[in-house]
């Protein structure tokens, strides 16, 4: 952005006053002059916070394996700032980034952290992606006492001062949706598969738990694939031996297009088979291709074509943003909510202070989110609602199923 | 047996041994182009699998251009055609530049390599994006066909399993009833004596060196029907080649498709058995132990050392 | 003595350069980095032990061993194990349904420690561990392939093979490694905070001051016979045997001391770094840190270090400021130096430094400089 466009914005900022007031963000917003927050007074701590700026890091990879799935993060939080801008800013102050790259690389997230804590002295930070550069970070948060603001949907058992989780833990995402494809489906049997690593075998434990105890039904299988193996042969037989009523799959990656192409080419498509996946979002879909997903079913919290102003405001001006094909995953709108979230918090403080503003989130009522209505709890992760889509040919998803709002529960009580 | 009817665990036989067979053409096209380039001039090419995205991302352009063009249904032939002759000719240039500075020094082209593919990866992200692309396939390769109610055959596999035999049948044409495998096979065996017969070995090497590169090519169009495409994707594949030709004794083409049969059967019988991560798990350990007693592989070429 | 001393730093080139890169690592960096850039430091220095361990496998003895990140990854879980284990106390945990064990074991239903985590409740013991368990390993690696005398390309892929099982190996059985995520959150060490501005000046400083050290032990054995009979077998491995050496025993030894190398600097990484994951047990890992000591010179131990640094300092600028060019950059570098290069920086030194007799002049002033700056690091971190 250029400096000519940033005097455009401010002088559009008043002008803004009243549409983000119909928006229902704070009071303050727009109309908050940095004058009436003088600098010494909102950040105590040594921030980079000048009359003018407030510095916020965005610390994704892109570069590495991982940059398949992160550039959409990257992509909606840069959209979220630049709109925050637009409006004027957070206390009358432009957000400016530091974007780092974190490589796809665990140490490298926590070294990154690290400058962008240390060095820039950023308000906040929106980034991680995989729970492996999460977990790398989070002592680095503590220690320097930063802000984090997490997207993806992850596996929970975790819970930080320093972090709030946009995304759903692994209880939201998975006890509705089993919920509901025990009663649509009348499913009794269940077969789990994964990828070999951490998020997959925690959700795959919840689920077992909960279809043994909860809802009557039997897990006829457990199987895990080693991140990166293309090869489902001997997997798919023996699915097609146990014949369950539903799969229930966590596959990631490579692994996760092999899967579905391997699937469909053995003949276990969605007429003569139930799945209900928890790791295909849209962005997914792009290598799987529609073909070989069509009637299998995701439980997400967000699908690009739900229907609300909010989301058709986003989806709108993502695609003025990054063109015409682009696609919104779940995670890429979770993102999207982090750099308003923290705006928020901030505003409800009137500082710019962690400690402050970790007070302040909880309890905050988001109704601008494109997934619709969100609140944010006591243990930092979002209440929110569960979404059934249903995939199309066209690599869409029609949204089949809303739950109510759910409880975030990081630590589940009998799911352990 | 264990609550399954007589005719399901029938079922599950066959379609357990088709996908045995089908693992078995995987690797065997993975592995045929290493063996060819790794078995005939010992050299360690690391970018073996980017040159096989090279053919996977061919297959993927050209399905676009099939889409636009509505030949959607023929497409796919002329896609690994067009596949063969790019990594062909890229194979070749880097032979050109690269490859045959570094014959003497076996050890440094696998770095060298290591580097070409580095910089390949970047190219297919900074070219088709860092994320993963799917061919648009024809129908008659989706879905699976059927010989008896419950038997399902995926179409996809059968015709990796075409391709394979088909390539394996070409290699084995080229090296042993061709002229221009006599040249190679010559120059493997006594580079001086092959060139001082008047053959021009420096072109043999950049022939082969293309011709593995080709039929990596080839591969990777293959697999755009039954896994992914991505700029990474291509490093998943380089172990399981290098374990398919090193197990086989690098010098022996019977020995690479021995070793491939061996591997599939193992790792597809042993997945079926245990969860699939600690059956590829045990198949590696078990080619790893094998080899640290029979170091030359399974069929080693009778040479002294 | 001289004997000795000639022997450790390899003449007076060798002492000149030593002494270099020793008022790098110890005066100049810290004087001129700030706390956040020496940690990095740090954590390159943790590589360059791989590295210089290459020098002597590969450069020296001709073996290529592409997983000596699997070493550098048991020196480091050996040292993140115990880390864990005293970051669990059964206070800290409470709030798990078997305090008193790590974390993630309690995510995965274990109970009680598995028994090849007890030995880690002591530092002694752990630190013997980390010298042993890697040496172990490349002991029964090297014992079964050398006796049967596989060699070059074929000994390269096994390695690489085996790295790839065991990092899935670790990956899959989270719930006695941590899985994919690795040992994270490690604190103490013995109560004393590792994390503390400090504690990293401290680990940055013993940390340099074992790679000096290894570099010494490198440096004697290349000097002793042994080296000399290490480069025979790397040229002419069978003229060696013939004239009555048993090969298979040197190179099994060599192996065994790469490991340990490799080893020790895990454990500094993880200590400075604060975790350690499987991502550095993998097969990229391990390549890279061969280019590592390929672009320094893989005959060369002290430019092994010096490429180390280099790599990895050009990594990270690059990577902030144009991510995209990173990889072609990176990739043209390993094929510029084994294409023109295969000396790496240190062959580069020597065919046009030398002419200048740059180590006689610097030698000078490198004996009144270490004195300046002794007293100035006195100074600052009175």
């Amino acid at each position: 952005m250029s400096s000519s466009d940033r005097r455009q914005f401010i002088k559009k900022a008043s002008v803004l006053v009243g549409v983000s007031l119909a928006l229902g963000l704070s009071m303050a917003t727009g109309s908050a002059s940095a004058a009436d927050f003088p600098t010494a007074a909102v950040s105590t701590t040594g921030l980079a916070v000048t009359d003018k700026t407030v510095t916020v890091g965005i610390l994704h990879s892109a570069t590495g394996t991982m940059a398949i799935s992160e550039t959409g993060s990257i992509q909606a939080e840069k959209l979220a700032i630049a709109q925050i801008n637009e409006m004027g800013g957070v206390l009358g102050r432009k957000i400016e980034v530091v974007q780092e790259d974190g490589a796809s690389d665990w140490p490298t997230f926590a070294e990154k952290s690290k400058k962008l804590l240390e060095s820039d002295k950023v308000a906040a930070v929106f980034g991680c992606w995989t729970s492996a550069s999460r977990k790398a970070a989070l002592p680095v948060f503590e220690k320097d006492n930063g802000l984090l603001f997490y997207p993806t949907f992850y596996e929970g058992l975790e819970q930080s001062k320093n972090v709030f989780y946009t995304g759903q833990e692994a209880t939201q995402q998975i006890l509705a949706g089993l919920d509901w494809i025990t009663k649509e489906k009348k499913a009794k049997t269940f077969y789990l598969i994964g990828s070999d690593y951490i998020w997959p075998r925690t959700s795959m434990k919840i689920a077992r738990k909960h279809i043994e105890q909860h809802l009557g039904g039997k897990v006829v299988g457990e199987e895990y694939v080693a991140l990166g193996d293309t090869q489902f042969g001997s997997v798919i037989n023996k699915i097609k031996l146990k014949k369950p009523d539903v799969i229930y799959a966590a596959v990631v990656g490579g692994s996760n297009v092999a899967w579905f192409k391997q699937l469909n080419a053995a003949g276990l498509n969605s007429k003569k088979q139930t799945m209900l996946t928890i790791s295909v979002t849209e962005d997914e879909v792009l290598g799987i291709g529609g073909e070989n997903l069509e009637g299998f079913y995701s439980a997400m919290k967000y699908f690009q074509t739900l229907k609300n102003p909010n989301n058709d405001k986003f989806v709108a001006e993502f695609k003025k943003a990054y063109g015409e094909n682009a696609v919104i995953g779940d995670v890429t709108q979770a993102a999207y909510l982090g750099p308003w979230l923290w705006k928020a918090a901030v505003e409800r403080a009137g500082s710019f202070d962690v400690d402050k503003v970790v007070v302040a989130l909880p309890g905050y009522e988001m109704t601008t989110a494109p997934e619709g209505y969100v609140k944010v709890d006591a243990n930092h992760h979002l209440l929110s609602k569960l979404r059934i889509g249903k995939w199309r040919k066209d690599g869409q998803a029609d949204v089949v199923y809303e739950s109510g709002l759910i409880n975030p529960d990081p630590f589940p009580k009998g799911y352990q | 047996m264990f609550g399954y009817t007589m005719d399901e665990v029938g079922n599950i036989m066959v379609m357990q041994g088709f996908s045995g067979l089908s693992l078995f053409s995987v690797l065997l096209l993975m592995a045929l182009g290493l063996a060819i380039i790794f078995g005939q001039m010992g050299v360690i090419n690391m970018a073996h699998g980017e040159f096989m995205m090279v053919g996977a991302y061919t297959a993927v352009f050209m399905s676009k251009l099939a889409v636009k063009y509505e030949m959607v249904n023929s497409y796919f032939v002329f896609a690994i055609i067009a596949a063969f002759i790019l990594a062909f000719l890229i194979g070749y240039l880097v032979e050109y530049l690269l490859i045959r500075h570094l014959y003497k020094r076996p050890l440094d082209t696998l770095l060298a390599t290591w580097g070409l593919s580095l910089v390949m990866q970047q190219t297919f992200r900074s070219s088709f994006g860092a994320k993963e692309v799917s061919a648009e396939l024809p129908e008659w390769l989706l879905g699976s066909f059927k010989p008896t109610a419950d038997i399902d055959i995926p179409i996809n596999g059968v015709f990796v399993m075409v391709l394979a035999l088909v390539v394996t049948l070409g290699v084995y044409f080229f090296m042993f009833r061709s002229r221009g495998g006599l040249r190679v096979r010559a120059t493997v065996q006594n580079r001086v004596m092959a060139s001082a017969v008047g053959i021009n070995t420096q072109k043999v090497d950049r022939l082969t060196f293309a011709l593995g590169c080709g039929i990596a090519g080839v591969s990777g169009a293959a697999f755009t029907t039954i896994s992914s495409t991505g700029p990474t994707t291509g490093s998943l594949y380089i172990v399981d080649s290098f374990m398919v030709v090193v197990f086989g004794g690098a010098a022996s083409l019977m020995g690479t498709i021995a070793s491939a049969f061996g591997i599939a059967q193992a790792q597809s019988i042993l997945q079926f058995f245990m969860t699939s991560s600690m059956g590829k798990v045990a198949t590696l350990m078990t080619i790893v132990i094998i080899l640290m007693m029979r170091p030359e592989g399974l069929f080693a070429s009778k040479v002294r050392r | 003595m001289k004997e000795l001393s000639d022997k450790l730093l390899g003449g007076r080139q060798g002492a000149v350069g030593l002494a270099i890169l020793a008022l790098l690592l110890f005066v100049v960096f810290p004087l001129c980095l700030d706390l956040f850039r020496l940690g990095l430091l740090g954590k390159y220095v943790t590589y360059a032990f791989v590295a210089v361990s290459l020098v002597l496998l590969w450069g020296n003895g001709g073996i290529l061993s592409l997983g000596q990140g699997m070493f550098f990854g048991l020196g480091g879980y050996c040292m993140a194990m115990f880390l864990k284990l005293e970051a669990s106390d059964p206070v800290s945990t409470k709030i798990q349904t078997t305090p008193g064990i790590p974390d993630f074991m309690d995510w995965n239903q274990l109970t009680e420690l598995p028994w090849f985590w007890l030995p880690f409740k002591s530092l002694p013991l752990t630190l013997v561990l980390v010298l042993v368990v890697p040496t172990l390993l490349a002991f029964i690696i090297g014992y079964a392939m050398f006796k049967r005398r596989v060699g070059g390309v074929y000994f390269a892929i096994i390695t690489q093979a085996i790295a790839l099982i065991l990092s899935i190996l670790i990956i899959g059985q989270q719930g006695y490694t941590g899985g994919v995520n690795g040992i994270t959150d490690l604190k103490t060490m013995l109560g004393w905070d590792i994390r503390t501005d400090s504690a990293k000046y401290i680990l940055y400083f013993v940390n340099a001051g074992l790679l000096i050290g290894c570099m010494l032990l490198a440096r004697y054995i290349l000097t002793s016979k042994f080296g000399m009979l290490l480069l025979a077998m790397r040229d002419k491995e069978e003229r060696v045997r013939f004239s009555g050496y048993d090969v298979s025993n040197f190179k099994i030894f060599i192996f065994c001391v790469a490991a340990m190398m490799s080893g020790i600097g895990g454990a500094m990484f993880t200590l400075q770094v604060g975790f350690m994951s499987p991502s550095f047990v993998g097969i990229v890992p391990s390549i890279e840190m061969v280019i590592f000591a390929a672009v320094g010179g893989r005959m060369s131990l002290i430019g092994a270090v010096y490429g180390t640094l280099l790599v990895n300092f050009g990594r990270t600028m690059f990577s902030e400021t144009f991510p995209e060019l990173w990889l072609f950059l990176m990739g043209g570098l390993f094929i510029a130096v084994v294409m023109f290069f295969p000396d790496g920086l240190a062959g580069i030194y020597d065919k046009y430094a030398r002419k200048f007799n740059i180590a006689g002049v610097t030698s000078k002033y490198v004996a009144k400089f270490s004195k300046k700056a002794a007293k100035m690091i006195g100074e600052k971190y009175e």
